[in-house]
């Protein structure tokens, strides 16, 4: 065999080889890249803060303008009423979740509204709901170590006032405006 | 605190890659092949005899894996099987080209075997893929795993020492053929240790005081790092078998720290490490002379003959350079010892050169990469451990034994997944490949869209 055939083949081999390795990263590229940030339409607005991470690094700022404005021209149960809840403390600090007379379940349990990843949390810990009146209500459901309303254990139904504390765990969660 | 800013996140593209695992699987047995073919004309300036058996028995294992894969595990990650496909098929090449050195010690054909060994892991391979249905499954079996373990550990130090095996007491030899357990454990303690951390991480992660910057776990959480601790030490001690005890240990504290979250595991799992080879390498000849070795590659072996196994490979690479000197055209024979089955990345090395040798580590990388992803996306807490665990092993097996070969760390004979010569290795690590992609399998899998209008994963953006 000449030496120039094996040089070839021997090149070519390292080339094929990488060749290999390039087509697998661009597959790759997929995972890296490949989620899309859909806008949130305004009937779908709920779950918010299930527990999931924002990377926020795709989505372009003005785009999170817009549907920042978007999500605040949503229904409003009662004029005046509260319309979001508001994590204030725990791992899950800072994330928001709007009302818009839906039950919001709290718990750690994966399909809870709010998934509390918290120690002291139940699975199923806490339902807040409002009632034909349109008052929201914080209501225990059994849970192991309970719901604390400002300083109090909850053993009934509560009605929520807009800034008042509501503490499971290491978790508080406040109604704003 | 402004309007809140919530966005949807969801996957793009087809969950289901099924046909790039084909394209790239058409091509992990195109390039092996190629590879055949070089070596055959560099060496004997004809296409080998055997190319189309070869071809065709490839070609044959890597459909059948494939639809296996299409089959039971749909949504399984698209990149590992034509990873591990490749490898095998390069290994095989590697293995034949070194039977055809004749000048090798102690030379005997062995890439028949390994094609028979290899085709016995893709069986494996199916297996796994069609019966278990679930990895979650593996779960109830925690403490029987750990059970296994450590009687597949133990098996080999209670074997009579015997020339062969070269001081380490690894094998455990049934009539004319011989397994190494500590390959299988490679799955079988992943699954262990999966399962027990699964139930103990939040004492282990929670129960601590804070000192000096690092959380020090109370004393009885102590208890488990400890007796892993304790078990690779008397691996090393009565089998001699540094690999091994440094995989297991080390795929621990992984874990652990993976469990855990805490930093601290890992300086303490590194603390102990060194301070267990520091006590074993001062009463162990193997474990020093291994340590003599690595400092001093090019001083004359004291049996005679030229330079040590190190220095020998390390001639191999060195000859190589960038490019290599092209299949079948280096001078393997010169590796004395191990040559088809340790020293393999030897000869790899001077034949492909710098730039093959890195695609290769590049390709076990984006395999280690596509475990940990699979883990990362996997919803349940064993999921997620498992797959951590065995890519975990699986990356530090490769570290040690390429870290042996080119002088980085002490050697310790493991083998090469994949590549190397060996029976146990190669159906162990489809096996493990096979419940790596099980894993992914789910991971992947779309949710079932629910009857509510409820959505894929909201993020709230910061405010």
């Amino acid at each position: 065999m000449s030496e120039l055939t094996l040089t070839v083949m021997r090149l070519g081999f390292l080339a094929v080889l990488w060749l290999f390795v390039i087509v697998a990263v661009q597959v790759i590229r997929s995972d890296l890249f490949g989620t899309k940030v859909v806008q949130r339409t305004a009937a779908a607005g709920r779950r918010n803060g299930a527990g999931a991470v924002p990377t926020g690094r795709q989505q372009p700022p003005q785009q999170r303008e817009a549907r920042g404005q978007q999500t605040q021209g949503n229904g409003r149960p009662r004029r005046g009423g509260p319309t979001q809840l508001v994590v204030v403390q725990g791992s899950l600090a800072g994330t928001t979740v709007a009302l818009q007379g839906q039950t919001i379940t709290l718990g750690r349990a994966h399909d809870s509204t709010i998934v509390l990843d918290d120690d002291y949390a139940s699975s199923r810990h806490a339902r807040i709901y409002p009632d034909q009146t349109g008052q929201w209500i914080v209501e225990d459901l059994q849970s192991t170590n309970g719901t604390y309303l400002d300083r109090t254990r909850l053993t009934s139904p509560t009605p929520l006032q807009p800034g008042a504390a509501i503490r499971i765990g290491r978790t508080v969660i406040e109604l704003r405006k | 605190m402004s309007a809140p800013a919530t966005a949807t996140i969801v996957p793009q593209g087809a969950p289901n890659r099924r046909n790039t695992e084909l394209v790239l699987l058409v091509l992990a047995v195109l390039i092996p092949l190629f590879a055949y073919a070089d070596t055959g004309l560099a060496m004997d300036d004809r296409v080998p005899a055997g190319m189309a058996e070869y071809g065709l028995g490839m070609g044959l294992f890597a459909l059948l894996a494939h639809l296996a894969v299409r089959r039971f595990a749909p949504y399984a990650d698209p990149l590992m099987l034509p990873i591990a496909a490749l490898l095998n098929g390069l290994g095989l090449v590697f293995i034949w080209r070194l039977d055809k050195a004749r000048q090798l010690a102690h030379n005997f054909p062995a890439a028949q075997n390994q094609l028979i060994w290899t085709g016995l892991g893709v069986a494996l391979f199916i297996g796994v893929m069609a019966l278990l249905k679930d990895h979650r499954l593996l779960q109830r079996y925690t403490y029987i795993a750990g059970l296994v373990a450590l009687v597949l550990l133990a098996i080999p130090a209670f074997m009579p020492a015997r020339a062969s095996d070269f001081g380490a007491k690894i094998w455990i030899h049934l009539g004319g053929f011989s397994i190494q357990p500590g390959e299988f454990v490679k799955i079988v303690l992943p699954v262990f240790f999966a399962g027990y951390l699964m139930a103990k991480r939040d004492a282990l992660a929670l129960a601590s005081r804070r000192f000096l910057g690092l959380y020090l776990p109370r004393g009885r959480d102590l208890g488990p790092i400890i007796a892993v601790w304790l078990l690779s030490l008397l691996i090393l001690v009565f089998e001699t078998d540094l690999g091994t005890s440094l995989l297991f240990f080390g795929a621990f504290v992984i874990m652990l720290y993976v469990a855990t979250e805490r930093t601290s595991w890992i300086v303490f799992g590194l603390l102990m490490a060194g301070l267990g080879f520091w006590a074993v390498s001062g009463a162990e000849a193997h474990v020093q002379s291994r340590i003599t070795d690595w400092l001093h590659p090019l001083t004359a072996a004291p049996g005679g003959g030229g330079v040590g196994q190190i220095g020998q490979s390390l001639f191999a690479l060195g000859a190589g350079g960038v490019l290599g000197t092209g299949l079948g055209q280096g001078h393997s024979w010169l590796i004395g010892f191990a040559a088809k089955s340790d020293f393999i990345l030897g000869t790899i090395g001077e034949e492909l050169g710098l730039a093959g040798l890195m695609a290769l580590f590049l390709l076990y990388a984006l395999l280690v990469e596509r475990g940990l992803r699979t883990a990362l996306a996997a919803r349940d807490p064993f999921g997620k451990l498992l797959a951590v665990g065995l890519s975990g092993a699986f990356a530090l097996q490769v570290f040690i034994v390429a870290g042996g070969v080119t002088g980085t760390i002490p050697l310790t004979g493991m083998t090469l997944p994949f590549m190397a010569q060996g029976g146990s290795s190669v159906i162990t690590n489809w096996a493990l490949v096979a419940i790596l992609l099980k894993i992914s399998d789910v991971a992947r899998r779309p949710a079932p869209v629910p009857e509510t209008a409820a959505e894929p994963t909201q993020v709230v953006g910061p405010s």
